[in-house]
């Protein structure tokens, strides 16, 4: 079981109620499109990603964006048992989407930066820290029902 | 590993140049906060702090390291023959860390440029990053 401190609960809760989803869900995605350009693979119907401005764009991608953060809603309110809150979301990506779970990695990276940008200088390294802790917790339990 | 277009040295050459002159110190202090397991590396200091004065002092080497690492973008093996040498065998610092720095030094330009660091800047600056903790683990076997 993850244990998290007083601080780190507040930190994923002020971000989470502070990020516009429908700002930080399209930049996230899109960055994660053009950044780890393989990425793609898994969007082969949502048309014109030639390039970053095509990316940026692209409206499934930014509707998928919305889509994606909003996900990270039930785990925001279940900080305690991400895992289980996660598993049926677990199997989707595994035998559904197929999607490598390597890629969660990266797309929480990207995130990382994006919300890093949002707050300027209100991301010290301590909410860095936080944050990137709720992220790895999220990424690992997405990828626990791959077999 | 991928080689940098010519398109990725001149985004980083001329992000860099707009970058420099600004405080670019802080990426290997955040290191030290988020990623503690960096700080066995500084025993020796009294103030493992990433305030103290010799952190702030050694974020400044690290980062105009990076920043020489640009004025030798062509040849980063070569450029940075004497560095991987120094790293490999006298700092001895696992090659595991150098991608640990470059995300910091990723998260910084996010924080400090966030108009100006867009995908494809952050595309080539990864890139780059890879490149120079290639070179610089070059020496060590």
């Amino acid at each position: 079981m993850v244990e998290w401190t007083d601080f780190e609960r507040a930190t994923i809760k002020d971000i989470f109620s502070k990020i516009e989803y429908d700002v930080v869900g399209p930049a996230t995605l899109a960055r994660c499109l053009v950044v780890y350009p393989w990425t793609q693979r898994y969007f082969g119907k949502f048309g014109n990603l030639y390039n970053a401005a095509g990316i940026a764009e692209n409206a499934m991608v930014s509707k998928h964006g919305i889509t994606i953060l909003h996900g990270l809603d039930r785990a925001v309110k279940n900080m305690d048992d991400i895992k289980n809150t996660y598993a049926e979301l677990s199997v989707l990506h595994s035998e559904k989407l197929h999607v490598d779970p390597d890629n969660f990695k990266l797309l929480a990276d990207c995130l990382t930066i994006v919300v890093a940008a949002r707050f300027g200088n209100g991301f010290t390294g301590e909410v860095q820290a936080a944050f990137q802790k709720f992220m790895a917790v999220v990424v690992s339990s997405l990828g626990k029902q791959y077999h | 590993m991928t080689t940098l277009t010519a398109k990725d040295k001149q985004t980083v050459k001329a992000f860099w140049a707009k970058v420099s002159g600004k405080s670019r110190t802080s990426a290997p202090l955040l290191m030290l906060v988020v990623y503690p397991q960096t700080k066995t590396y500084f025993s020796h200091w009294q103030d493992q702090s990433p305030n103290s004065p010799a952190a702030r002092k050694h974020g400044k080497t690290v980062m105009m390291g990076v920043g020489d690492a640009v004025t030798k973008i062509d040849d980063l093996k070569e450029g940075l023959k004497e560095l991987s040498e120094l790293h490999a065998f006298t700092l001895r610092v696992d090659p595991a860390n150098f991608k640990i720095l470059s995300h910091n030094i990723l998260v910084v330009m996010a924080v400090m440029f966030p108009t100006d660091f867009t995908p494809d800047v952050h595309v080539s600056l990864d890139k780059f990053l890879a490149a120079v903790s290639l070179a610089l683990a070059e020496k060590y076997r």
